[in-house]
This record gives structure tokens, C-alpha cells and sequence, in this order.
């Protein structure tokens, strides 16, 4: 039992805790990723192994399910400079800080090429840190919105239209909440962003060194606001998160829906009678001539700057997000693909009816404020605008505005 | 001041038997002292260390990601602390969990206390019954309050009118965590009490008895006072645990919508906000509370505080 070989471990499906390779065996990479439980990281995993004909084997250590704590265990294991982390699979706002910390290696040369053709350019944004490419897009994910076609003939194409809807069905006594991410965490930060974004603004200014904020968040606020305060607002907006929204909407409640694409294939086997008339639109505009730009999520991948099969790992990582592992993610797993010509590929499509308008919103999606600070700017933002019936946009901006200012310094305490 | 004299009774010892007697007196010293150094040591090891590390660290401003920008600032974390409304608003949520726990702990746990006390039936059933929640670990605990008060998911929430989620609302999310805490560790106050009723010796309420001391007459002055110590150590390690609560919170509510304690607050400058100097000022902050506390406790039961009746002999 004591001179097994690396591959046969693997075989055994032993994937654990093996640190370096014995002998001349492969390297081994350990990989540390969200918990997939599609099986479509593994399968990847396996066959990058298998094609690299003998020159590494990459483990599959699984993160824990939240994001939070994702980040916690990625950012204790960093500082310590542990080397049993050769490829890591960053949410889109961790990319700043640990690139600023000196804890993921750039991408130069051949590899950068690689990793930027086809790849979707608001991706490669939140991969790029003071202008270098320090990760690689895997996956991406952004909201549309989605309506039921019984009630709502036509999608609205803004938010104040949207609400007015929802207020007319509510004269009617039809279904009619507007089903959103109002909790107190990162998803109240999305929302606002992606508002912020479609009214021409930003939540930082261009050098990531202070807020820019000003009107088009005021106009964010306010909108919230009036949403919080409509009877289209669901009497648990602030404790809902995208699962509760789902629910709602498949519980029949609801009219509308801001939400990531999972909720497509849910209603599909949760309620094929409500399913008929499921459809979707792009994300509401703010102003009816300025098109929404919705908030970006997804996974980048990156090498850690303490691991001691740098190159190995880069090409680990470009056969792991390669076309073919990209259909698997997105078919077996759900996930928007980074790839843009995957979007035109029927095979996806039959998978993704709404990939077309995917794409739309992609090409156009914003990207969440650029800093090492992202952390702190979100709790500030996330608990300012949660619960949103106490928003009171001008009081609300102020709080937000000194917040990022006391965050970009570091200083204060974040609640 | 004795009377009891030495047999030869000489008037003076003489010098070199007087350093004799000293030496002797050094090296059951130094002997007692290498006894006591291993434990000393693992003392120092792990308290006294990391106390000592959290202090230094709570005078800098030390950010995780970018220690080699790390430089001594004095004692404004601390003042960045103090001045903040965020700490007082989490002290405040810790102090109304703290008291409103353990008082109705204390209720509680002496009316079990006096139930297993006196239970002719069954003891050891009533006994293994009540101290059930105890034995279950904490966080799988929280999850269940959770799922049970969470709509859709839950019993509890169930039983609320249609819309109401009540983790998310301060105060009904507060009264939540304060229910979850009484749950799981009245038990531990009833087993500390029921200690101290044993203490209490049957002839003296006897005697109360014949005397014509009612039962309430002698439940306060009999029990009472002579349960004072147990009382103090359950009510000294409940209000401590109880100012420290962690858990029971991070699987509640994580903190929001104003719900942390001291030490969420202190958890999540050092774990999400990265900020060392900051949390470890916290944590050191929080020791300080808790040292007053026991001070507190131990002025406030004067003599009857463990350990003073050994120094009185």
C-alpha cells in the first residue's frame, strides 16, 4: 500500500490532501474552487489531468458554499504563504486585493494571449488590476429580468414603469411583487451597483481612489426607495436573497423577478404550469434612452504566488476553462460561459434559450468598484441600503459616501 | 501569639542555623517553583502569548494584505474604536443579551434546580431530559432555531402571520438569540445550582422547619445564603460566556440588521475586514470588559466569593 503511484491514488479517486509529488510523478497542482456539485469541475479536472500526458495532476479541493468564507479561508491560507494552493478560483471582487497583496502572479507572454482570446472583455476587467492581467475568466454570470407573460404582455423597460405595473396589478388583485435581493449582504451591493451603473454613474472614480457617487446614486436610492415603499415590494424584501426570490416567484406570488438564469431550469421541473408563461428581458433601464448595465459576477482563476508549479498551473488553468470544459460548466452546472463565440453555439443555446440576451447584457454589464478595499466598500454599501424601506436617498448617499471614504483610508470599523 | 514552644525553647537562634532554616525555606521555594514551571509554561504558551501578541498588534495599523505597510500608531485604535457608534451599538446588543439571558437563567435554572432537587420519581430521567440541549452542540443548535424561524423553511415562522420574518427585525431577532442562549445553557446553571443545593444541610431546614419557617422562609434564608458561592460561579461563567457569545449569533443572524455582539464585531474586522490592529483592539477591549466583570462579581459577594475563605485562615 506504501508505493501506490500518483495516478492510481487518482484512479482510487483519493483526491485529498496529497502535497507534492513523490519522485519524478507528475506535479501535483492542488486546485481550491467553490464546491461544484454537477461533478462538472471534476470531470474537468480528470480529463485536463489525463491530457497533460503525465506532466501534473490537479486536485479538486472544495471551498466552503459562501463566498465569505471562501475568501476567508483563501486569504488566511495566503497570508500564511502556503504553498498546497497552486490554482485558485477568485470571486470577480477579490481579484484587487490579492493581486495588491503580492498574492496571485501576473499573466505576460504567450499565456496572456491565450487566456484573453474570445474571452469576454468585461470579464478580463475584473481580472485586471493597474493593468495587468492577474487571473483568468472561467465563468460569468449576470441577472435579466424575468416576468410572466399572463400578466405582464409586455416586458416593462424601466424601473419606474416596472413599478407602476406591479402597482396596477396590485389595484387588480393579481400576482404582482417585484422579487429582488433585498437582504443585508453582498446582493443588496449588486443591486445598487447595477442601478448606480445604469444611470451613468459609478460607485468609485476611475483611479478607485475615492466615490464618485453623486446624482445617478441618488437616482439609485430613490428608486429603491419608492420599490421598498410601493405594495409591489415583497413584504420580505429585506431578508430575501436570489433562492428566496426564486421561490417566490415559482410559489406564484410574484409578477417579476431580478434574477441570475438558474431560475429557468427550476421553474421548469418546480412549475411546468407557471413555466408557459415564463419569459425574460433584458435588465430595466433606469432612463428609457440609456441602456441598464447590470453588475457582473463569475469566476476568474488564478496562479498563487507561493506555489511552486507556477507555469504548470497556468497551463492547468488554460485547459480547465478551454472551450469544451466550458460547455460542461455551462450545461451540467449551469454557468454562463466566458467564451464569447460559445454564445452562438448551438449546442449552448439548446441548453440556454436566453443566451442572446446573456450576451447583450454581458457586453454592456458593469463591473463592481475595483479596489483591495472591495470588502469594506460592499458592507458599507450592503448596510446602508438594506432594509431598503429605510432608505432616505439623501441621508442614505451621505452615509454611503463617508463610508467609502473612511473604507478606501482603512480606516474606522467595519460593522 | 503561640503557645506552643519550641522543645529546647532557646532564646535566639544562633546565625548559621537561622540561614539554615532559610535555605531550607529557598529551595522548597525553588522546588515549588520547578513544580509549578511546566504548567507555567504551557501557560505562557497559550495565554499569556497570544494576550501579549493582541495587545502589540491592537498598537499598529496592520492590515493583512499589506503587512509591509504595518507601523506602530499608539493607542488610535483604540480611540478609532471608543469613538465609533458601531462598538457601542454592539455593546449594547451584548449587554441586553448578556443580562436578559442569565437573569432568566437564573430563574429558570434554580426552579429546575429545586425540581431535580426534590423529584421523587424518576430522577435520573428528569435529569438526562433537562440537561439534553446542553449536550448538543451549539452551532447544529443555531441551524435549527434558524430553519425553524426562517418563512417557508420553518415551524416556528410558520406560526407567524404570512410575511413576517423575524430574523431580520432587530429586536424580534435579539429576543430570538436571547431564547436560543436560554435553551441551550440553562441547564448548566441548573446543574451548578443543583451543586450548591446539596451543599445545603438537610438538618438546618429541619430544624427551620420545626421552627415554623415557611417554605419561602427557608428557600431565602437558608438556601439562598448558603448557595452563595455555587451562585456566584454560575452566574460568574454564565454573564462571561454570556458577554463573549459567538455562535449562537453567527448562525442566527451572522450580525445583521444590527444583531452582533462585541465579538461578531471583533470577528469581522479581523477575518472580512482583514484589519488586525483594529480587531485585535477589540478583542483586548473585550477583555478588559470582561475582567471588570468578574471584578465586579467577586466585590459583589464579598466573602462568600470562593477562594477568600482560605485566605482567611
Amino acid at each position: 500500500m506504501a508505493v501506490v503511484s500518483a495516478p492510481v491514488l487518482l484512479a482510487a479517486g483519493l483526491a485529498a490532501c496529497s502535497s507534492a509529488a513523490a519522485g519524478n510523478g507528475p506535479a501535483v497542482l492542488n486546485y481550491w474552487s467553490f464546491p461544484d456539485n454537477s461533478g462538472a469541475i471534476q470531470q474537468a479536472v480528470d480529463t485536463c489531468s489525463a491530457a497533460s500526458g503525465g506532466k501534473y495532476t490537479i486536485v479538486y479541493n472544495k471551498l466552503p458554499t459562501d463566498a465569505d468564507g471562501q475568501r476567508q479561508q483563501l486569504v488566511r491560507r495566503l497570508a500564511a504563504h502556503d504553498s498546497s494552493m497552486d490554482i485558485l478560483a477568485l470571486d470577480v471582487t477579490w481579484e484587487a486585493e490579492t493581486a495588491q497583496a503580492g498574492w496571485i502572479l501576473p499573466w505576460t507572454g504567450a499565456a496572456k494571449a491565450a487566456a484573453q482570446r474570445d474571452t469576454l472583455p468585461t470579464m478580463l476587467q475584473t481580472a485586471t488590476w493597474s493593468g495587468r492581467l492577474y487571473a483568468v475568466p472561467y465563468n460569468t454570470n449576470t441577472q435579466l429580468l424575468w416576468y410572466r407573460s399572463d400578466l405582464v404582455p409586455r416586458p416593462p423597460a424601466t424601473w419606474d414603469q416596472m413599478i407602476s405595473d406591479a402597482e396596477q396589478l396590485a389595484r387588480e388583485g393579481k400576482p404582482h411583487l417585484i422579487e429582488i435581493q433585498g437582504a443585508q449582504y453582498e446582493g443588496a451591493t449588486v443591486w445598487f451597483n447595477s442601478l448606480v451603473a445604469s444611470a451613468g454613474g459609478s460607485i468609485l472614480n476611475a483611479s478607485s481612489t475615492a466615490p464618485s457617487l453623486g446624482a445617478p446614486a441618488l437616482k439609485a436610492l430613490q428608486i429603491m426607495s419608492r420599490l421598498a415603499k410601493s405594495p409591489a415590494a415583497d413584504p420580505s424584501l429585506s431578508v430575501q436573497q436570489e433562492d428566496q426570490n426564486r421561490l417566490a416567484m415559482e410559489g406564484g406570488t410574484a409578477a417579476f423577478e431580478l434574477n441570475y438564469p438558474f431560475v429557468y431550469p427550476s421553474m421548469q421541473t418546480d412549475n411546468p404550469q407557471l413555466f408557459k408563461h415564463f419569459k425574460w428581458a433584458l435588465y430595466p433601464r433606469v432612463y428609457p434612452n440609456v441602456p441598464s448595465r447590470v453588475t457582473i459576477g463569475g469566476i476568474d482563476l488564478a496562479v498563487s504566488a507561493y506555489s511552486a508549479h507556477p507555469d504548470l498551473a497556468r497551463q492547468a488553468i488554460l485547459c480547465l476553462r478551454d472551450r469544451p470544459n466550458q460547455i460542461l460548466a455551462a450545461v451540467k452546472g449551469g454557468l454562463p460561459p466566458t467564451l464569447m463565440s460559445l454564445y452562438s453555439d448551438p449546442a449552448f443555446i439548446k441548453a440556454y434559450p436566453f443566451a442572446a440576451d446573456i450576451k447583450t447584457a454581458l457586453l454592456s454589464a458593469s463591473v463592481r468598484p475595483k479596489t483591495p478595499f472591495y470588502q469594506n466598500v460592499s458592507i458599507v454599501i450592503s448596510h446602508a441600503v438594506s432594509p431598503p424601506a429605510s432608505i432616505n436617498p439623501s441621508a442614505t448617499l451621505g452615509q454611503i459616501t463617508g463610508g467609502i471614504n473612511d473604507a478606501l483610508a482603512g480606516r474606522g470599523l467595519v460593522p | 501569639m503561640t503557645t506552643v514552644a519550641p522543645p529546647q525553647a532557646p532564646a535566639e537562634l544562633s546565625k548559621a542555623e537561622r540561614r539554615r532554616l532559610s535555605e531550607a525555606t529557598r529551595a522548597e521555594r525553588r522546588f515549588g517553583w520547578l513544580l509549578c514551571a511546566p504548567a507555567v509554561i504551557v501557560m505562557a504558551a497559550v495565554a499569556f502569548y497570544p494576550i501579549g501578541y493582541a495587545i502589540y498588534l491592537s498598537l499598529q495599523r496592520y492590515d493583512l494584505r499589506f503587512p509591509q505597510q504595518t507601523h506602530f500608531v499608539g493607542l488610535s485604535n483604540y480611540g478609532a474604536v471608543l469613538s465609533s457608534g458601531i462598538w457601542w451599538h454592539a455593546f449594547a446588543v451584548t449587554v441586553v443579551i448578556m443580562v436578559v439571558s442569565v437573569a432568566i437563567e437564573l430563574v429558570l435554572g434554580m426552579a429546575l434546580a429545586l425540581l431535580l432537587y426534590y423529584t421523587p420519581l424518576w430522577r435520573g430521567l428528569v435529569r438526562t431530559s433537562i440537561l439534553l440541549p446542553y449536550g448538543i452542540v451549539t452551532v447544529a443548535a443555531a441551524y435549527s432555531w434558524q430553519f425553524a424561524w426562517t418563512p417557508g423553511t420553518g415551524y416556528l415562522a410558520n406560526l407567524l402571520p404570512a410575511g413576517s420574518a423575524p430574523l431580520t427585525n432587530q429586536w424580534q431577532a435579539i429576543g430570538i438569540i436571547i431564547l436560543a442562549e436560554i435553551w441551550k445553557t440553562t441547564p448548566f446553571m441548573t446543574l451548578l445550582l443543583l451543586a450548591g443545593l446539596t451543599l445545603v444541610p438537610d438538618d438546618l431546614l429541619k430544624a427551620a422547619k420545626v421552627d415554623g419557617a415557611t417554605g419561602w422562609q427557608r428557600f431565602i434564608q437558608i438556601m439562598l445564603p448558603l448557595m452563595k458561592p455555587a451562585i456566584l460561579v454560575a452566574l460568574l461563567f454564565r454573564t462571561l460566556d454570556a458577554f463573549r457569545i459567538f455562535d449562537n449569533i453567527f448562525i442566527l443572524t451572522k450580525g445583521n440588521n444590527g444583531t452582533g455582539s462585541v465579538s461578531i464585531l471583533g470577528y469581522d474586522n479581523l477575518f472580512t475586514a482583514l484589519n488586525l490592529g483594529i480587531g485585535s483592539a477589540i478583542s483586548v477591549l473585550i477583555l478588559i470588559a470582561v475582567a471588570i466583570i468578574s471584578t465586579i462579581f467577586i466585590m459583589g459577594f464579598g466573602t462568600a466569593a470562593p477562594g477568600t475563605a482560605l485566605e482567611r485562615r
